[in-house]
């Protein structure tokens, strides 16, 4: 085989980690390289998407593995041992430069790292470890840095992972057990889980002594991970309880939902078809609705479908929830508690915002909501306001069809 | 009618020293016109400025001033005209500013939300590229923003590539980081900067190889990355060949995904 060159290797490294949907580059600590050695800042707000590539993602991060070889067999992965995939390897030091070559051009935020194991998890942790610390120590770089950690990896080198890193993510691979212990046979859910437990602890230390001492030693500022959603055959309404314990347990950032792929050379265990995509975003709304609209799991789980346990792809979840529980509707946009007005479909978390300040001057008509927020149409039956009152719109058998989108077509190349 | 010269179309200090004395002297919006630089008119002479004696200071809540500073980046030539209307408005009832519903309030929101899109695009998409200087090497940039948010923006970049030495070239003006000093100079023309730079080759393999041909969704691209930005980032150049091979690549996956019989 001939050797390859550099972009040889960032080709097949590139390649093999865009199965890994999370690249976001948010909620580090906020600094900037004034005063320092080097180069590289951060917000502390969301991330900067340098880039955005025809799949509609946005490129933040260089993200690339330090190799795809692998001594594990996971079936959903592209670099498993028995897949006949081309190998490659980076040393840490092309890692480093290239991070800083792409970063002085303002092509990205930072580094995303993960690897294939190679030799053992140890051995593969510390080659992650050293790239960051390259970065920071020899470099000064104050970019962004995610590291992926390995579950069974010496604690001593996960911790020096969360020293040099903002982030750090472990992944969980699949919403069940039953799918980690097929697909993944070599993974074990209760270590994912250890290792998960034991970076939460580490980051709120660190969080404690940053308020106690200002000086304290910086540690990553949170930990993410990521399910994969149509390799097994978990449901929406597992997937969604899921997510709701890692975020409690675990205090994540971000549950990331990524859409099985068809990889070349697949283990016959695995599904042939993609799960449509309409599905991943489904669930990240559903995610949004925990996260920022006060729904809890047990809310959404209500919207997905008794006997399939999916959530329904014709809708967005929130408006699912209105069709199913209209006795909660209307909502006076003067009155409502904040939790009844994010409960409306069509009003999102800034709309919220603007009613409640906006109604503290005076009181709403139809035209002043109409200016804060994108469509009013769509509000009309769940909605009142000075003006406005629905005739018992929510009674309508056909109200699904009245506020229902469309079917669009995403795939056209618009000019 | 008074005449107002503000000495650049980004002048936020100019703006705020007149509007205080205007609203001093209870000078109506309608009778105030607000002009950049030498844009002449000299129908009407220039407007008294000073303070009136024992006039009561102007105050106004914080998050009037937020706007108005972002607001003034516009290049809507009305923005000067909105943003004294609503001084006037919030000087009788400050609350003015929570009410997000009311017209005025809103149309310069809007405009704020397009300043922070441009000055967001700005930090993402500028590219630079690297020229050797003698025996240093300076990074290079020609970007065309929509509204007059240069200055306001170049803290970002100084914070960023503090020990680094570059520059941000636009039509109309520019700025220049030595890694001590920022400076301004005047406006440039696209082709001031290098023709290429090595590693943009680079930066395209990654940027093919990170695609995943599987998932097209090019409306979602286009939103965040309207058209109008590809000409100056290196990479857009393969996305039509993207495209066009996507499904192709689709289906040879497909095909190699299946078991061998
Ligand atoms: S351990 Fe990671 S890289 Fe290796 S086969 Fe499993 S998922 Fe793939």
């Amino acid at each position: 085989m001939s050797r390859l060159d550099m972009a040889g290797k960032l080709e097949i490294l590139a390649d093999a980690a865009k199965y890994d949907a999370s690249c976001a580059s948010s909620g580090a600590q906020k600094r900037d390289s004034r005063g320092g050695k080097g180069i590289g800042s951060t917000t502390a707000s969301s991330g900067i998407c340098h880039s955005y590539t025809p799949d509609g993602r946005c490129i933040s991060l260089l993200k690339i593995l330090l190799t795809n070889s692998c001594i594990f067999d996971c079936h959903y992965c592209i670099n498993r041992k028995s897949s006949n995939v081309r190998r490659a390897r980076f040393t840490a030091k092309e890692v480093v430069d290239l991070t800083l070559s792409f970063y002085k051009r303002n092509y990205i935020e930072g580094l995303f790292l993960s690897s294939g194991i190679i030799g053992s998890p140890d051995y593969t942790m510390e080659q992650i470890v050293e790239v960051a610390r390259s970065l920071r120590l020899d470099h000064d770089f104050r970019g962004y840095i995610h590291l992926k950690t390995i579950p069974d990896a010496d604690p001593m080198l996960v911790e020096a992972a969360g020293r040099f890193a903002d982030r750090v993510s472990i992944n969980v691979e699949l919403p069940t057990v039953p799918g980690l212990t097929k697909l993944a046979p070599e993974k074990s859910a209760p270590r994912i889980e250890g290792a998960m437990g034991q970076m939460r602890l580490a980051i709120e230390d660190s969080k404690d002594a940053r308020r106690r001492y200002r000086h304290a030693p910086r540690f990553a500022t949170g930990q993410s991970t990521q399910m994969i959603v149509g390799a097994d055959d978990g449901t929406d309404r597992d997937i969604v309880g899921r997510a709701a314990h890692l975020y409690d347990r675990f205090g994540l950032r971000r549950v990331y939902y990524s859409a099985f792929s068809p990889i070349p050379d697949a283990s016959a265990v695995l599904p042939l078809k993609r799960p449509p995509l309409q599905r991943e975003n489904r669930l990240y709304q559903a995610d949004w609705l925990m996260r920022f609209y006060t729904f809890t799991p047990e809310d959404v789980a209500q919207t997905t479908d008794p006997v399939t346990g999916m959530l329904p792809l014709d809708i967005d979840p929130k408006l699912a929830w209105a069709l199913k529980f209209r006795e909660h509707f209307p909502v006076d946009v003067n009155r409502a508690p904040k939790e009844a007005l994010l409960r409306v479909p069509g009003l999102g978390t800034k709309a919220v915002n603007g009613i409640l300040s906006a109604r503290r001057v005076r009181r709403l008509r139809l035209e002043d909501v109409g200016r804060l927020t994108v469509s009013v149409k769509k509000l009309l039956p769940f909605i009142i306001c000075e003006d406005w009152r629905p005739v018992r719109l929510t009674d309508r058998a056909d109200l699904k069809a009245l506020v229902a989108p469309k079917p669009v077509q995403l795939d056209l190349f618009g000019a | 009618m008074e005449v107002i010269r503000l000495e650049a179309p980004d002048d936020f200090d100019g703006w705020r020293m007149a509007a205080r004395a205007l609203a001093a002297r209870g000078v109506p919006p309608e009778d105030v016109l607000w002009q950049v630089g030498d844009e002449v008119t000299d129908l009407f002479a220039g407007a008294d400025l000073t303070m009136p004696q024992g006039a009561k200071t102007l105050n106004v809540p914080k998050d009037f001033i937020d706007l108005a500073r972002m607001a003034v980046l516009h290049r809507d030539p009305q923005r000067f005209a909105l943003l004294y209307g609503l001084l006037i408005r919030v000087g009788r009832d400050p609350r003015v500013m929570q009410d997000r519903a009311d017209p005025l309030v809103r149309r310069l929101s809007v405009l704020v939300k397009a300043i922070r899109r441009d000055i967001h695009k700005m930090r993402a998409f500028v590219r630079f590229r690297e020229m050797p200087v003698g025996n240093r090497v300076r990074y290079i940039s020609w970007f065309e923003p929509d509204h007059h948010i240069l200055r306001a923006n170049a803290g970002f970049f100084v914070g960023r590539f503090a020990n680094m030495e570059w520059s941000i070239l636009t039509p109309d003006g520019s700025v220049h980081w030595d890694g001590d000093v920022l400076t301004e100079g005047a406006g440039a023309s696209s082709s001031d900067i290098p023709d290429e730079d090595p590693t943009e080759k680079i930066w395209e393999t990654y940027y093919a190889s990170i695609f995943n041909p599987s998932r097209l969704m090019t409306g979602a691209m286009l939103r965040e990355m309207p058209k109008k930005y590809w000409k100056n980032m290196p990479e857009t150049r393969l996305i039509t060949g993207m495209i066009a091979g996507a499904r192709g690549r689709e289906l040879e996956m497909i095909e190699r995904s299946k078991p061998k019989a």
